[in-house]
């Protein structure tokens, strides 16, 4: 009350009381409530401008506190539609597997399994198991070890393209900052275009070289473009290119050489950098479907992301708790990380920075 | 005499500290030129890879796409491309992938700036919620699919909820509303990450600038519209690049939903690819790579100058 009675005070008695360079002071430090006790009050009854001025203060608040509601109530659906799809999967996936084609069977019935199992008219979606069963996870990780093998090929597949696209490309950004000159800036230029390509134009010459060095329908196929795609040394370069020069310089006049100070002075400023690309690299790759669909012809060698799609037919009950397992990396990864990851996306905004 | 010695002197210090000035030049540019030497070093892995399998091999396809077989190799000029393109299938293919993309990618645009901006006013649980909305970006398509499969299914919970308001049953999978299901599944997919950008760049918006507007009493629309756009140009132009490219990669939900033969309204361009890889139509793939790529290009370009010509006055 006190406090809307200052502002009032100010408003009415006008801004000639005080000097204006304390009263620049004061709108400095709060910028929220700006004259909020920053005089002395003097007492006065309350008049009619007193009871509009506090009417309007008050509906104005009261509007402020309806926005932040609806703000959050708008934030708050929108959460739930995204987390939906998520958390459904992990709770179906302890279901039973004769709860799952109760439920389910519906969807995913072919003409060979339609018969074996009962199928309901309705498809029930349900968020929380009758009975909370780990059948499921006990079938896939000890009974058939198809899925593991999967999920070994995906583990396989992704890991070496993480670890050695960063290798390259913290090498190669290293370059790309140092001695800047027009060759290497056309061919930065070049990196950024072909990072702008979709699959369905790189796929091609990737396509075609792995058929040149008869790397088809094997992992090399897989693993060599994935370790000399530009996208990571776009990124790290950006990010190398804001360590100030005078560092590098402070260092070459001290008499390092140029392995030392890519050794000492810019892998250990990259280290958050590295994080957030490794994460980005992660992600993008344990998703891919594309790349073994063309350049694997054999069904052994697909990652569980191909496998997937193909579980429908009989094991239903499992495909929950297959899903589950091939979400639960990226989770740990994103639990850890968020915030890497995050700044991974900051730098990646503004291509021409 | 005297003044002529004197010039004499100062001219040969003149010359010796310009000599000097010289050997301390050559010093710099020997080691310089050596730190040119090395840096190139470092770049050359890289270099390599992407000659060898990305830049050499796209002039292949280049060469591939105007001749007529990869033996014989004469030189058709534009038949390849005039054979793919009377292709029913790659029309179908063009028209499907080009009316998703002009209908996802501003709906992506605009909800995940509306997003970050619901995100960026005063609210509880923010950190909370940033977490919540970048979450799907995190999981693997192919562990979602099952579950959307159930909520899209023609007894499924979508279709319950749109009877509360008095629509009519759709199969959504095996229908024209195919479409329908590929948007909302990209949306939820890529809103968290493009949200991101548009926080980060919200949140470098020079605060003063918002305060004198709000001084001069600017209504929250002119702030929104003559401030806010303008010094998110450039974000806008990366989140619309990056939404356009996952766009054309939605092919993974939609072989993942329904498998290689999907209803035809969400048969894509890399549904196409895909089985001309199957019959080995060098031709035909160079010839879609190509154009694709010309009208990657071409976008892009446009992209580019718009950006430069909205945003040409705001530093950063």
């Amino acid at each position: 009350m006190t406090e809307n009675r200052t502002d009032r005070e100010k408003m009415v008695s006008g801004v000639g009381e005080e000097e204006p360079g304390k009263i620049d002071d004061a709108l400095l430090s709060e910028p929220e409530g700006v004259f909020s006790g920053q005089q002395t009050v003097k007492k006065t009854g309350l008049n009619k401008e007193e009871r509009a001025y506090r009417w309007m203060v008050r509906r104005k608040k009261g509007r402020l506190f309806i926005k932040k509601w609806l703000a959050t109530v708008i934030a708050a659906f929108f959460a739930i539609l995204f987390l939906m799809p998520i958390v459904l999967t992990i709770t179906n996936s302890f279901m039973s597997s004769s709860e799952i084609s109760s439920n389910y069977g519906q969807v995913f019935s072919t003409s060979d399994t339609g018969g074996k199992t009962y199928i309901s008219e309705k498809v029930n979606l349900k968020f929380i198991p009758d009975m909370v069963s780990f059948s499921q996870y006990i079938t896939v990780l000890f009974k058939s070890p198809d899925y593991l093998f999967k999920f070994w090929n995906s583990v396989i597949l992704v890991v070496p393209i993480v670890f050695f696209q960063l290798l390259v490309a913290v090498l190669a950004s290293y370059g790309f900052t140092r001695y800047r000159g027009r060759i290497k800036e056309m061919i930065f230029f070049i990196y950024i275009i072909l990072m702008l390509m979709p699959y369905q134009v790189t796929l091609v010459p990737n396509y075609l070289v792995s058929n040149w060095l008869h790397l088809l329908d094997t992992r090399w196929a897989i693993w060599l473009p994935g370790i000399f795609s530009p996208f990571a040394v776009y990124l790290l370069t950006k990010f190398m290119r804001r360590i100030p020069i005078s560092v590098i310089e402070a260092a070459q006049i001290d008499g390092a050489g140029e392995w030392q100070i890519f050794r000492s002075i810019c892998l250990p400023l990259c280290k958050g950098c590295l994080c957030s690309v490794a994460i980005l690299i992660f992600i993008d790759y344990w998703n891919m479907v594309e790349q073994p669909l063309i350049l694997l012809s054999e069904d052994t060698m697909h990652p569980l992301s191909v496998f997937l799609s193909k579980i429908k037919n009989g094991e239903i009950g499992l495909a929950f708790a297959v899903a589950t397992i091939y979400m639960v990396p990226t989770l740990l990864v994103f639990l850890y990380g968020e915030d890497y990851l995050v700044e991974g996306i900051t730098y990646q905004g503004g291509i021409k920075g | 005499m005297k003044i002529k010695k004197f010039a004499g002197k100062q001219g040969n210090l003149w010359k010796e500290k310009s000599k000097e000035k010289n050997k301390e030049k050559k010093r710099i540019t020997k080691r310089d030129a050596r730190g040119r030497k090395v840096s190139s070093a470092f770049l050359s892995p890289s270099v390599l890879g992407v000659l060898v399998f990305f830049v050499i091999p796209f002039f292949v396809v280049f060469f591939y796409s105007v001749v007529d077989n990869p033996i014989s190799h004469q030189f058709v000029f534009l038949d390849n491309f005039r054979m793919v393109f009377q292709n029913a299938a790659f029309r179908q293919a063009a028209s499907n992938t080009m009316k998703f993309s002009v209908i996802a990618v501003p709906l992506a645009v605009v909800l995940s700036l509306g997003l970050a901006m619901l995100l960026d006013s005063k609210m509880p649980f923010k950190s909370q919620f940033r977490t919540f909305f970048l979450t799907p970006m995190m999981v693997p398509i192919a562990s979602i699919v099952l579950i959307w499969q159930v909520l899209f299914h023609y007894n499924g919970m979508v279709n319950d909820i749109t009877a509360l308001f008095g629509a009519g049953k759709v199969d959504w999978l095996k229908s024209e509303h195919a479409q329908v299901v590929i948007i909302v599944l990209f949306l939820w997919k890529n809103l968290g990450y493009n949200m991101i950008l548009f926080m980060a760049a919200l949140s470098s918006i020079p605060k003063d600038i918002l305060e004198v507007a709000v001084l001069e009493s600017a209504k929250p629309w002119q702030v929104f519209l003559f401030i806010k756009i303008r010094y998110l140009s450039s974000t806008l132009l990366f989140v619309t690049i990056m939404s356009l490219i996952n766009s054309f990669k939605v092919f993974r939900e939609i072989y993942l939903l329904t498998d290689d033969y999907p209803y035809p309204t969400v048969y894509m361009m890399q549904h196409f690819m895909n089985n001309t890889f199957g019959n080995l139509d060098y031709q035909r793939l160079s010839a879609a790579a190509i154009m694709m790529s010309i009208v990657m290009v071409i976008i892009i370009g446009i992209l580019f100058l718009a950006e430069n010509h909205f945003g040409r006055d705001v530093e950063g």
